[in-house]
């Protein structure tokens, strides 16, 4: 447990008290949980205001300020509306949903309580990947135990205001954690991404206004409304207030879950919480946001963690997936692996993505097998560009990340590999 | 409320209502964004993205078919970011897409071909991975070449939001999707009606009507065969449309010289046996209402619709009626009564068909079809294949002159023309049911309120002091929803007319490629106006019909009616 207090019990969002159980509803509320639902009870207006002042961003990776979400949705005439919190958690080397469900399900519980009351949605899902049993039990069972606590179901701790929430569960895709192809999914239909405009909040579930915000999110809410918005700013910076869960992973001596201020510089996350590399290799890269996000060169890990800087310098922070490789790894590897990932999970909607996905994963089995071209390299790059320009949802966009971002950095592996380069053509002695 | 919003595309100044999308914004100022999902009736699918245009402000560029205009909005559709994303997005879809282009059977108007040519695709560097799927020529009419399909999703819309017959739809995912019948199964195996509709929306060769011109070639060219072709009603208003003239184009007599031309030893019109029809099934109307037979009658003509009861509402095949369609009835008679006065043994006698169908391909096989001793009909082509037949014969269709058809089986009354729009055999039977019941002459002959694009249309006629409700459907959908209310009894119409397809024949799944509402209206106002032009418009008054009643078929609902002109249906279901 040393490794999850880097920063004072106090400045933390999450207590996840022992990883191998999880915090019952009597040790939540004697730690203070439920007060701010209690709170929101009371003013629920002075909650939004304090969401907002806050500057919770959406954790699931678009980072999309909550408080702004909320209100949108506050402002909708339709009376029928949902919330639907996101725990599809499906980016690979991403673990921090299943932490929060599995050992602080409470805290989500009462985010989303509490996100349900100010969006005026008496209707609640989460969504729930399949991959996760032991998650969806521990809601399941949670919600059971709130609801016979009057925390949640019909007239919550006797004001009357009622949140039914329901466990919607996966059924094994990736994509289905694009918000708009959850929503199709939860309809029964196939999990393919929507038209946007019109966006979810205006026409989501069924057509009806619909907030939808990942478990992370969530679970921020009570803290924010139990400690004040000031509290919260005090931590991470600026422009990202808070903490954010980090999922390392990877060649680092101590892999897990840590709750970060935003701010730190990835370094700090590898050297001060992952404990630095593991035997005695270097670090080579590191890739981060998970298989949608970046491959970076140790150059780059100054950049602290924070939604503009990291936005500027092509940094996607994504689900704060942080997966660390040592110098015994080959990027080509990494990359065809992402590749194929993204091959199996593209829903084949539209062109860029299944098209250039099938040409990219040729490309880079011809450089493995070293019998690519430079021109493969410029065309593997033109199409790449194409599915991050031009393609349907964010799956398709995101896909060629760590395409790009690897040729950018280590062009050179992929150079080596090519037969026209100009050291294999040197070291052949073919040149006239 | 409407408001007006001013967009800047490629630095000039455009004000446009807010409601619609850049693409469209850019359309009505004469800028065309290149598009192959898009579909002007259709719901917006965003899935082809070659309609991607820069947004001043938008990280990525955006796709013009589905982001809305707004005040302010500064629009590129040509800058070198997009024509390079464009000319990838088009030579990703190439390196899947087999290179058959000189043989294709949409080389002529093929939108993909098209929009290669527009965007100067000079060479594809992607690698090529055509697949190598089977066709699917199961069925009598369509052929599907799952090689050629872009996923673009046209198909399945029409199939399952305007026909609701929900045959096409996409499968699996990723390189594994296919937009298929459900499993792979072939379009034989599932209750496809062969509407055509998704022919008629592809923009590419994924999905034909099954080419039938090599076999009517052969039989022209067989010194054997005496060869009759007939002609629906509205081939009449979209031929010349098909040989590049303007949607609405009225080609009757045009359109007869250019049969002669190919070699037809006689033609002949399906408006003579819609004519017939009305006789046939207005009399059957009458008896039913008199002997209490099951009402509401539902009109017969169009064999997709047959197809979709037949699978759909098996249990309601008694309110069809028993009349085959004009097609049909052409084909009998011909092998029968015109074989006899001609002197020309029925075996030796090929009748040819020009359709705006695809579904008629498949009539002409059914079992049921054969009440001359031979197949009725021999061979069915739709409007596009005549047009392919005529091009191919170098037949410079608009300045050829007028001709007539030939008798017998070629008089015809407005009322017979009609019927190639939706409404139009209701109007045609109600002229001719009202003057038989009441023994007064019709004053206004035009029937209004069964007329236009309306999904469904009702209207209540006074047949002297007797009300008579009806009830209009075209396109499947529509037709779901009357079904369903004959089905559970809250219907209380006496007569229906269903066409399988939106506009009714007009807008067939044979007729010429890019039709739409506004090209269904031009066709539908041209068919009226040739039933105003004709000197008839009445079917009972079609003396050569008169004729046929009196040396061959008797009366209607005769002996010999039923046995050649009356047909029955099989229970298909699901």
């Amino acid at each position: 447990m040393t490794t999850l207090q880097k920063i004072k019990d106090f400045d933390k969002v999450f207590n996840f008290g022992s990883y191998d159980g999880s915090v019952s509803l009597e040790e939540y509320r004697m730690t203070g949980g439920y007060e701010a639902l209690r709170k929101v009870l009371q003013d629920p207006q002075a909650a939004t205001e304090e969401i907002c002042a806050a500057g919770l961003r959406g954790r699931g990776g678009a980072a999309f300020p909550a408080g702004t979400k909320l209100k949108m949705m506050q402002t909708n005439v339709e009376t029928e509306r949902y919330l639907v919190c996101n725990a599809d958690e499906g980016e690979p080397g991403t673990f921090k949903d299943r932490f929060i469900m599995n050992h602080i399900p409470f805290q989500l519980l009462e985010g989303l309580t509490i996100a349900a009351i100010l969006a005026g949605s008496s209707n609640a899902y989460i969504y729930i990947r399949h991959e996760y049993p032991a998650a969806q039990a521990m809601i399941r069972q949670s919600i059971a135990e709130a609801q016979a606590a009057g925390l949640l179901g019909e007239n919550i701790l006797g004001s009357g205001v009622s949140v039914n929430l329901k466990i919607f569960s996966g059924a094994g895709s990736y994509l289905c954690g694009e918000e708009t192809a959850m929503l199709s999914s939860i309809e029964g239909k196939k999990g393919r991404p929507r038209v946007k405009p019109p966006f979810p909040i205006e026409s989501g579930l069924w057509g009806k206004p619909t907030l939808i915000n990942n478990v992370e999110t969530l679970a921020n809410i009570p803290v924010i409304i139990a400690k004040g918005a000031d509290w919260y700013k005090g931590l991470g910076t600026k422009d990202s207030p808070g903490t954010k869960l980090i999922s390392l992973s990877g060649d680092v001596r101590n892999r897990g879950l840590y709750e970060v201020p935003f701010g730190t510089t990835f370094r700090e996350i590898i050297e001060n919480y992952g404990g630095g590399m593991k035997e005695v290799y270097t670090l080579k890269a590191v890739n981060i946001g998970g298989a949608s996000g970046v491959v970076v060169p140790p150059e780059e890990l100054d950049c602290p963690m924070e939604y503009g800087v990291c936005a500027a310098r092509g940094i996607t922070i994504g689900s704060g997936a942080v997966y660390v490789m040592d110098e015994r790894r080959s990027i080509l590897d990494n990359v065809q692996n992402r590749v194929n990932f993204f091959l199996h999970e593209s829903c084949g909607k539209c062109t860029p993505c299944r098209e250039g996905l099938r040409q990219a994963i040729r490309i880079i089995e011809r450089v493995l097998a070293g019998q690519a071209t430079l021109k493969d390299l410029s065309n593997l790059e033109r199409y790449t560009k194409c599915m991050q320009e031009a393609s349907f949802c964010g799956l398709g966009q995101a896909a060629g990340n760590s395409l790009l971002s690897s040729l950018k950095y280590f062009r050179k592996e992929y150079e080596e590999s090519c037969v026209d380069s100009a050291q294999n053509i040197r070291e052949r002695g073919d040149m006239c | 409320m409407l408001k007006n919003v001013d967009v800047v595309i490629n630095g000039e100044t455009f004000n446009v209502p807010d409601n619609i999308t850049i693409m469209e914004a850019a359309r009505r100022n004469g800028i065309k964004i290149p598009s192959l999902c898009h579909f002007p009736d259709q719901r917006v699918k965003a899935n082809c993205r070659v309609c991607v245009v820069e947004v001043e402000g938008s990280r990525n560029l955006v796709a013009s078919c589905s982001t809305p205009v707004r005040e302010g909005m500064k629009v590129r559709t040509t800058s070198a970011r997009v024509r390079e994303t464009v000319q990838t997005i088009l030579e990703l879809i190439f390196a899947n897409h087999p290179q058959e282009c000189l043989t294709c059977i949409r080389n002529e108007n093929c939108e993909l071909r098209q929009l290669a040519a527009e965007h100067g695709i000079r060479e594809i560097k992607a690698d090529m991975s055509t697949p190598l799927l089977p066709l699917d020529t199961s069925t009598a009419a369509i052929v599907r070449d799952p090689n050629k399909c872009i996923k673009c999703g046209r198909c399945a819309e029409v199939c399952h939001h305007v026909q609701t017959t929900g045959i096409l739809y996409s499968h699996n995912r990723g390189l594994e999707g296919a937009i298929t019948p459900e499993y792979g199964k072939t379009l034989s195996e599932v209750a496809c009606v062969l509407c055509g509709q998704c022919v008629l929306v592809c923009p590419t060769g994924a999905i034909h009507e099954k080419d039938d011109t090599a076999q009517v070639w052969a039989a022209l060219e067989n010194p054997e065969k005496h060869v009759v072709v007939q002609v629906a009603p509205s081939v009449r208003v979209s031929i010349a449309e098909e040989m590049g003239q303007a949607p609405g184009t009225i080609a009757t007599g045009k359109l007869v010289t250019a049969l002669r031309r190919l070699g037809f030893d006689k033609v002949f019109d399906t408006d003579f046996t819609a004519d017939l029809t009305i006789l046939e099934e207005g009399n059957e109307l009458l008896h039913r209402l008199k002997t209490g037979g099951t009402l509401p009658m539902i009109t017969s003509c169009s064999p997709g619709w047959i197809k979709f009861i037949e699978h759909n509402y098996p249990e309601q095949l008694a309110n069809l009626s028993s009349c085959k369609s004009p097609q049909q009835m052409f084909g009998a008679l011909a092998k029968t009564f015109y074989a006899k006065q001609s002197g020309i043994d029925a075996k030796d006698i090929t009748v040819v068909s020009i359709m705006p169908c695809t579904a008629k391909k498949y009539e002409c096989t059914r079992p049921e079809m054969q009440s001359s001793g031979y197949q009725d009909v021999d061979y069915v082509l739709t409007t596009r294949e005549f047009g392919r037949m005529l091009r191919q014969a170098g037949v410079n269709f608009s300045v050829l002159a007028d001709s007539e058809f030939d008798n017998p089986l070629g008089m015809s009354t407005g009322a017979g023309a009609i019927f190639g729009a939706t409404g139009g055999v209701m109007e045609a039977a109600l002229r001719t049911v009202y003057e038989v019941v009441t023994g007064k002459e019709l004053q206004k002959l035009e029937f209004e309120s069964v007329r236009g694009l309306e999904g469904v249309k009702e209207a209540i006629v006074d047949l002297d002091g007797l009300p008579v409700k009806v009830a209009v459907a075209h396109g499947l959908g529509n037709a779901r929803k009357i079904m369903e209310k004959i089905k559970d009894g809250t219907a209380d119409y006496t007569f229906v007319e269903v066409m399988a397809c939106p506009g009714g024949c007009i807008g067939g799944g044979g007729q010429p490629y890019l039709t739409r509402k506004e090209t269904r209206m031009a066709r539908m106002d041209a068919i009226y106006e040739v039933d105003e032009h004709m000197p008839l418009r009445k079917s009972h008054e079609n003396p050569a019909v008169q004729q046929l009643y009196k040396d061959f078929l008797k009366e209607p609902l005769g002996e010999m009616s039923h046995h050649l002109l009356h047909t029955r249906y099989t229970k298909r279901g699901l």
